[in-house]
Formats: structure tokens, sequence, C-alpha cells
């Protein structure tokens, strides 16, 4: 599968990466030189993994609903880049440009 | 008082030392930050140091002193300086992950494997340089600059973690902590000439790693011994409730079988050891070849039965590396978004370029590229074809090392690395690049524990041999390596 | 109306906050109203290393009420990451479940106009919430508060088998109440324990194919969301009839102007690269314990108002306002059995009841007087040996001061007399009192005997047996 630069652009959006042209290029050609040698894995007979009933043994482990939190021995102001009455502040939300975002 | 030969001495003798009180925690801290000033360690030397602070670590040496006082003896590793690979938190020093994004951040909470170490007496001196993120085999993508081998300053220490792995080599600690993802302490640890470990996955908590590639994140350790990497080892072992994916498995004694062999003439008898066809290709430097049978014959005389086997799926284990942990990191990256902490760019101006510059400017190229990477394997359209393909192939993967423990191998031998360290800027291309985990990344896809010691030198460069084991098996894998090590003796270092 | 020719198809997606204590995956409080950020840990802010733990409580809650709404609990389900930005998402990532979730294949039954209709719920599973973004607070910036980032939910898809706006709010209202009576959580739209998205499509009666559909979110009542679908409704009626394409969008109601605008959302922009969290393994639940949730459940709301309805002979109505929590049919029903009387029970409960937990705020099981007292003060009225009256006098005084219905009846003297010489008295002083009404009704005006009881009550203060006064005065007047 050939990655293109509408597939690098779309992909740099949703990591939230800026990729300016000149490397786009660059970066284009990586990921296709990269990705060729995943082909070899199209080839592989996986069925039988893939057929094999998942029924794990264990399951994740759990804890008490009363368990206390864990400590911290710095308060969230000391490492937060800007915060103000508690609250973590960053730029303003204009509800249109970035709320289209919000997923359910 | 300044310690003789301080850069050759255990942590299990340091440690004794200090419990006798023929040292003091003080001592052994000011031994560490001198050998480290001797060796150049820092930023315009060798570049293995990120972070230290002796005044910090002379408090804890003398907090640690008091508490033995009271106790009226000292822990195992009582004393012994650490260093601490900068993906693993700290309390104290900063924790950045060799990255500009998370410049200047401490974090507020502690690692289980470093508070399990200071509760035996280990006092953390130094965080050491690394690739960003834990992601490269070179420890030339730090935002700080790339660290240098100690055998041979133009060449790399190889990575992800080459800082710790390096101040090993040069005697600054006898032990450090690094982690391995595909190979991150292995490698390092057969560039550097040095013993490397890395447990089955789930056997140390991950609670405080910074998350790569959750599936396959260990943190392992990195010493001049097998002995004291299986002593510091046996300590961080064990279930953690603050890590899902810990085992309960018991942490059975790594020591006490080899300890109780130490003295047998065939300490191997009984054993069956495994020598995997695919791990011998054609084009093997053969100087590495070479060491490889010398170490063959070594376990053949220490008792061991030798055969060999096929692993056929080995080849694909690149490939499928490279699909599932930069997918996963991709995941695990997008938390450094310049909100609640680390670096936030001044240039944005709204919440999107919050992200977007922040990010841009945060991470270096080889981050940025796995990001990009996972991020289109999970995209929509492509998760089955890779990510989901990858994870069933990766299954085969596991089932080739389950077919060959389950005939009988308790472990199997292998050389660590292609190659001897190459020089800083000798690779290029990425995919070349992503080749010398080659050996490795199939014992951190499978989960089986993996380690690298010393087996002799090319060209004066050190070589690493691998001894793989089952699934919890570390005791027969430091079994193995305990007695090859006391076989090959001062020959492993020549 | 052009909308008679057309179907309204919805489809609700209800997101439920758990009542547990601490986090889904840390141990936090997950208290309402604490100072922000005051409920954080490594964990819930995401911080480089810290990895998730799931609370035990947040499961047995799950499942309650995936096997009270009727669905198969897997034994085996998966967590998976949903991957997109936003500043109150600190991981970057929400950990839910995806193509393995805790339960399927279940169903609500609710009123219609036109009978009983189930609605199929097609799933339903765990999730972490989100925090809070605070637009307005401070000019020019979004203030974040993480306290409820990681608070556990339940996210409950229906199939889009709703008809109508009111089957949606018909849904809506039988929802919450079978989880109101498990206590599995709160269920407050206006605190946000219940949140609700809508997806809504409409298509020519008849046809079998569906229309495209839209989401519809931010309701923040039930009423809201019946008025949002209707809104959403008319919209696509109307263009379908220009014969117009519906375009897959977002809608954002808004209350106050009482229409839905579209929330600018690029095509696509949504992928969540859905992939199975590897911090956390499987979900496994065994056999044993299922059962145990299983048994565990109480008596659901359909199930016991067709009982009541059954064994107590009240009203459809009284029915369904004590069926309306838990506790207060507990109440009502051990009332009820105690005395033997639930039509007096359900009036008690209904009135003085209810009036006294408004005005005080407390809550049911706080109140003094319990359903053994109240009984007996029921017992004491229907036995005559209080008036209806007094009787409320009596219950304000018991939730004063806690004390049983006969005691506080005989310390306050407002035990009916019926002692004969006593009554007697008084029905002298009134006559005495009231020369014209008493010589009227001595004289044969027999509709006055109402208004001498009457005045005998009021000179009594209340505690003359009604009954006794009117035969005596009958005897009086020489009537039988």
């Amino acid at each position: 599968m050939a990655v293109t630069h509408e597939d690098v652009r779309h992909v740099a959006t949703l990591a939230r990466l800026e990729v300016d042209d000149a490397r786009l290029d660059h970066l284009v050609t990586e990921l296709n030189g990269i990705l060729a040698h995943m082909d070899a894995l199209a080839e592989v007979d996986t069925r039988e993994v893939e057929q094999a009933e998942f029924a794990p043994k264990v399951g994740t482990p759990v804890r008490s609903d009363a368990s206390g939190p864990l400590k911290m021995y710095a308060p969230l102001e000391s490492f937060a880049p800007a915060s103000r009455d508690g609250f973590v502040l960053v730029h303003r939300l204009s509800t249109h440009e970035d709320s289209e975002n919000r997923a359910p | 008082m300044s310690i003789t030969n301080f850069g050759s001495l255990s942590a299990v003798a340091l440690s004794a030392r200090v419990g006798s009180g023929d040292l003091v925690p003080a001592d052994t801290v000011a031994a560490s930050f001198d050998t480290a000033d001797a060796v150049s360690a820092g930023r315009d030397g060798l570049n293995l140091i990120l972070w230290s602070n002796r005044e910090l670590a002379l408090r804890d040496a003398s907090s640690l002193a008091e508490g033995m006082a009271k106790a009226g003896k000292g822990g195992l590793l009582a004393g012994v300086p650490l260093a601490v690979k900068d993906n693993i938190a700290t309390l104290g020093l900063p924790t950045t992950c060799a990255s500009k994004i998370l410049a200047g951040y401490v974090s507020p909470y502690e690692a289980t494997a470093i508070i399990r170490l200071r509760e035996e007496g280990a006092i953390v001196v130094a965080k050491t340089n690394m690739d960003e993120f834990a992601m490269g085999s070179s420890t030339e993508n730090s935002a700080y600059g790339p660290a240098h081998n100690p055998h041979d300053v133009r060449r790399v220490t190889g990575g992800s973690s080459g800082g710790s792995a390096a101040a090993v080599a040069a005697g600054i600690v006898p032990i450090a902590l690094g982690s391995e993802t595909g190979g991150s302490v292995r490698q390092p640890a057969a560039f550097c000439g040095i013993v490397g470990v890395k447990p089955t996955y789930g056997r140390v908590s991950r609670h405080g790693l910074v998350a790569f590639a959750s599936s396959l994140d260990q943190i392992g350790t990195m010493a001049r011994n097998v002995d004291d990497a299986a002593l510091t080892m046996e300590i961080m072992s064990g279930l953690d409730p603050f890590d899902s994916t810990s085992s309960s498995a018991p942490v059975g004694g790594y020591r006490d079988q080899y300890m109780s062999l130490a003295t047998n003439p065939a300490p191997l008898e009984g054993m069956k050891i495994g020598v995997p066809a695919e791990y011998f290709p054609e084009n093997l430097d053969p100087g590495i070849r070479q060491l490889c049978l010398r170490s063959v014959d070594a376990l053949k005389s220490l008792g061991a039965k030798v055969i060999d086997v096929k692993m056929p799926q080995t080849p694909l284990a690149i490939p499928v590396y490279y699909i599932v942990a930069p997918a996963e990191a991709s995941s695990n990256l997008a938390r450094f978004d310049g909100v609640r902490y680390g670096f936030r760019s001044e240039e944005a101006s709204t919440l999107s370029e919050l992200y977007s510059i922040t990010r841009s400017e945060g991470f270096g190229p080889e981050v940025t590229r796995r990001i990009l990477l996972g991020t289109y394997v999970l995209s929509a359209g492509y998760y089955d074809a890779y990510y989901k393909k990858a994870q069933a192939v990766r299954a085969l993967i596991t089932r080739d090392f389950g077919a060959v423990f389950g005939d009988g191998v308790d472990a199997l031998f292998t050389p660590t690395t292609p190659t001897t360290a190459f020089p800083i800027g000798g690779i290029t291309d990425p995919y070349e690049m992503y080749l010398s985990d080659i050996f490795t990344v199939t014992a951190n896809l499978a989960g089986v524990p993996a380690m690298s010691l010393p087996i002799g030198r090319v060209g004066g460069l050190p070589v690493g041999g691998q001894i793989i084991a089952p699934h919890f098996g570390e005791a027969a894998m430091f079994r193995v390596a305990y007695a090859l090590e006391s076989a090959l003796g001062q020959e492993a270092h020549q | 109306m052009s909308d008679e020719r057309y179907e309204m198809v919805v489809g609700l997606e209800v997101h439920v906050q758990l009542k547990t204590k601490s986090k889904a995956f840390c141990g936090c409080s997950a208290d309402f109203g604490a100072p922000p950020n005051a409920n954080t840990c490594p964990v819930c802010l995401a911080l480089p290393g810290a990895l998730p733990v799931l609370n035990e409580k947040a499961v047995e809650l799950a499942s309650r009420a995936a096997v009270a709404l009727g669905c198969t609990l897997h034994p085996v389900s998966v967590f998976a990451r949903k991957n997109y930005f936003y500043p109150d998402l600190p991981k970057g990532y929400q950990i839910s479940q995806f193509d393995q979730p805790l339960a399927t294949n279940g169903k609500l039954e609710i009123e219609t106009a036109d009978g009983k209709k189930q609605i199929g719920i097609t799933r339903v599973h765990m999730e972490e919430d989100a925090g809070k973004s605070l637009h307005d607070r401070y000019p020019g910036e979004t203030a974040i508060d993480l306290n409820r980032s990681g608070v556990p939910l339940i996210e409950i898809v229906s199939e889009p088998d709703m008809r109508s706006s009111a089957e949606a709010g018909a849904y809506l209202r039988s929802l919450r109440q079978i989880l109101l009576y498990l206590r599995v959580s709160d269920v407050s739209m206006e605190e946000g324990s219940l949140r609700v998205d809508a997806n809504i499509s409409a298509r020519l009666k008849g046809q079998k194919e569906l229309g495209t559909k839209t989401e519809v979110k931010n309701m923040n009542s039930f009423s809201g969301v019946e008025r949002a679908l209707d809104f959403e409704f008319a919209r696509q009626c109307a263009l379908l009839d220009r014969g117009e394409k519906i375009s897959q969008q977002t809608l954002l109601w808004d209350a106050a102007k009482g229409e839905a605008r579209v929330s600018r959302t690029k095509e696509g922009s949504h992928d969540y690269r859905y992939f199975p969290e590897p911090d956390l393994l499987p979900l496994v639940l065994d056999k044993n314990w299922i059962n145990e949730i299983k048994a565990s459940i109480p008596e659901l709301p359909a199930d016991r108002k067709k009982r009541f309805a059954e064994e107590y002979r009240i009203s459809s109505e009284e029915i369904e306002q004590l069926t309306s929590a838990t506790d207060l049919s507990d109440y009502f029903e051990s009332a009820a059995r105690e005395s033997g009387d639930p039509k007096a029970a359900a009036n008690w409960v209904m009135g003085e009841v209810q009036a006294a937990l408004n005005i005080s705020g407390v809550s049911l099981d706080q109140l003094r007087v319990r359903p053994a007292d109240l009984a007996q003060l029921i017992k004491l009225i229907r036995d005559g040996l209080v008036s209806h009256a007094a009787g409320k006098k009596i219950f304000a005084r018991m939730l004063e001061t806690g004390k049983p219905a006969a005691q506080v009846a005989h310390d306050e003297s407002l035990l009916k007399v019926g002692d004969d010489s006593a009554l007697t008295g008084w029905i002298d002083e009134v006559i005495r009192e009231h020369p014209d009404e008493a010589g009227r009704y001595l004289a044969g005006e027999k509709k006055l005997q109402g208004v001498l009881v009457g005045f005998v009550m009021k000179k009594s203060g209340g505690k003359a047996d009604p009954k006794r006064v009117n035969q005596l005065l009958m005897s009086r007047a020489g009537g039988g």
C-alpha cells in the first residue's frame, strides 16, 4: 500500500503534528520505505491464530472502591505550565473552532 | 574515604562494605561523582548523564546512613550508587526522556522499581542519556545530543538505554536501570561490554516507566557482572497493584541456583541449550560468529547439551515490531500536549496551535516519524491489514518460542547484535537502524526473558552473547549466564 | 403537515455516571463538588508513567445495570482506547470498550399511547468520563478541571426502535427509574450524571430502509430531548420534501432558542483508531460472580407496579408515584402491610410524609417516622382512637420527637374522647351557646346536625369522637 502526501497530511492532523511541505516529501518516502518491508506480513497465514478461541484465564486485576488516591509529592501547580485558582489554563476554545473536535 | 578501584567493584561487594561499616554511603556517592567527572560523563564530554545533583545524592546518603544506624543493618544494595535511564520516574531529579517536550519536568511520584531499590539502600545518582522516548538503537536521537561509547568515543553506545550502559562500562556506577521495548537494554549492553537483562514481560512493574509500547516495555538491569544484574532484577521483581499487567508469579530465588552450583565443574549438567539457525545468518559478521562458537564450546564444557533448533518466524519480527510498537507509541505519546506539564510553546495563540506547535517543536524527528507511522497503521482502513495482522503474526513468533521450549530446551544462545558499535552518524537510513534490533526484538514480542553478557571483542569493540529463556525462566537464564561468565573469565573482555 | 408522510426513527445513546466512591482507574474520590483538581493523581492527570487499575465496584454496578436491562453479560469483554485530542481528556485517549463490550442484546419496556412496547438495547459498555472545560470563567482562557476525569461511566446504546419524541421520553424515564432502583447512579441530567445523545432519521412511512441519521446533543432535560427530536424531525422532513439530501451531521440543541444548530464537523475527522487497551487485561467475569449479580437485582419498577396493582387497591396514579423510587415504595409497602390499610398508607406517604421530606430536606431513611410508626398511627385513626385531624398533629409531633404514635397521642391528650360524660358535657355547652341552631335542630331540622357536631369538635379541640357525638345528638333529638 502506497502512502501518499495526502495520507501523511491527514495522519499528521490526527496526531496534532505540523509537517511543513519541505519535510513532507521526505516523510512520504521514508514511511513508504518502512511500510514496504511490512508487506511481507500480508503473505503470512495467521488463520489458526485468529480463529483460536479468545478465552483468557486470568482477567484484569481489580482494586477496592475504597483504596485511596496515589500520593503526589508535589502539587499540580508546581508542574502545570499555566494554572489559576486550581484550574489548568489553556487558550480559550472558540466554541465553533475547536468544540467540533469534541467527541461524544 | 576514597574507594580504591571503585570502577570495578561489584554492587554486592560495595553493599557488603557499606553494610559492615567499612564504608559509609557518602563515600560511595562521592566516588561515583568523582568518577563521572574523571571520565567527563557530562554534556561536554561523553554525554552519558543528563541530570545529577551531588548535594541531593549526599542528602540521600546521609538519610540512608541514619536509617541503617536505626535498623542496625543495611539492605541488599546498601549505599550502592544507581544510574537511572531518564524515562523512569524519580523524585528529585528530572524525568525528561531526553525530549524537549518534557524539559524541566520533575515527576511528583516515583516508579515502583526505584522505590524497591531505594528500600534496599540504593542511591540514585544520575539520570542517563537515551534515545528520545526510547525510540532508537544508538542514543543519537536524544534532544541533548548523542552519547559516546567509552570504548571508542567516536562510536555509539547503542540505544535506547545507551547512557546507562556506558555509565556502568565507564565505572561510574556498578548498576544502572534501562528499559526495553525492542532490545534497548541488551543491545547497548553488548555495544558497551557489560551485562544487560530484560525480564519476562510483567515481571517488573511499569508504574513510573514512561510508556513507549505498553505491551512490550519492561525495565531492565545493567551491571558489570551477572550476579549484580540478577540481584538488582530480583529486588525489583514482583506484583505491583499499580500495574495491571504485572505478574503475580512468585519471584524465585534467581541467585540461589547458580550460587549453589558455583563450585560445580559442570554447573549446566542436565540443561539443553538451543542454537537457532535464524540468528546465525550467512552474512553475520565473522568475528561475532567466531565468538559465539567459542561460547557454545564453553557451554558444552560446562555440561550443557547444545542442539540446533529452528525458529522460522524470526525474519518477521522486525516488521511486526515496527507496526506494533509505533502504533502503541502514537497513542501513549498523545498525553504530551503542553497542557498539564512539560514544554508548552510560546508561539501558540490558539488551543489548536498549542497542540501542534508544542508537539512539533517538542518531539524530535525519529519520534515524529514513529508517531506518524503508528497513527497511520491504526487509522481507519488500515487497522486490520497492519496492526491486527501484526499482532497475529506476533502470536506466531511467540509460538516459535513455545515450541522450542516445550520440546525440552531450557534456554537459547544467540549473538545479541549483528554488528559491534557503529560510528556516530554512521547509519542514517531509519530501516537500517531498525535492523540492529534483529536478534533482540523477538524476545520483546514474545515476552520471554533475555539477557546479554560480554563474550569477547572484535576489532577491540565489545561483543555480546544473548541467552533467552522461557516465560518466568529467569532462574535458568541466570544460571546459564553465570556459568558462561565464569568460564569465559577475562577472555570476555579481550 | 408534511411530517405525516414520514416516520421518525430514533436511537438514544445514554451515558450514566456510576455511583462509586473512587474513579474507574485510580483511587481518587469520584465525588462531586470538590475544589478544582483537588481529586486528581498521576493516573487521572495522565502523568508520564502512570497506569490504570480497574475499580471493582464500577464493574459490579455496570454489570447490575446491564443485567437489569435484560442484556447478556459477557464473561469476557475488552477495554479499548478511543484516541482523540481535547484539553479535558488528559491521556489523549479515553479508555472505553469497542468491539467486545460488557453486555449486549437487552430490552426496555415502555408505555406508549398504543400500549406497551419493547425498545431494544444494543449494548452496555464501560468507559471513563473526561474532565470539565470552562470556557467563560477567565477571559481568553479555557479553565480545565480534571476532578471528573476518570469517573466511571456506562454507555447504554439503544436500537433505533423509537418512533416518536414521546417514546424517547418514555424510554428515558423508564431507564432512569430502573437505574435509580438499582442504586447504580444518581441519574440526574441537571447534575450531569445522565447525558443523552440522540440519533434521528426520517423515512417515508412504510419504507424499510433507514434514512440518513443526524446526531443531536447538548440536551439537558428529558423534555429537552423530546423538543429537540421534534425540531430535528421537522427540519429533516422539510428537506426531504424539497428533494434534498440529509447530511450526516452533529447538531447542538439550544434550549433557550428552541433550535438545533449544526456543529461544524469536518467529514472524517473523528477517526478514533480504536485498539485494545494494552495497559489492562481483558475483563473476565466468572460464572459464580455473574450469578451473584443476577441474584442481587431488586424487584424492578415494571414488576413492582404490576404487583402493587394486584396486591393493593390503590389507583394507578398512586402506584406510579409510589413506585417512583425504591426507598419510597419500600417505605409505603412496609407501612401498608403493617397497618393493613394500603389506601391510608398511600395517602399518608404521598401527603404528610412527602411534605415532611420536602420541607426538611432529609432523605427518607433519615426520617424519624419509620413505616412501623406510621402504621401505628394509621391503626389509631382507623380504630377511632384519634380523629384524622388529630392524626396530622400527632404526625408532626412524631417527626419532632421520634416518639411512637400512641405515646404522642396520650402525651398531647389527642386521644379521642369517647367518654359519654365528657361528650354530654360539651354537647350541653354547645346547646347553651348556640340556642338558635340547637333549638331548630332539636325541633327537627336534621341537617343542622353536622353544624352542631362541628361546634362540639371545635369545643373539644378536635378530641371528641365525632361518631359518638352524632349518636348522642341524634338520641337527644329523639331520632334513632
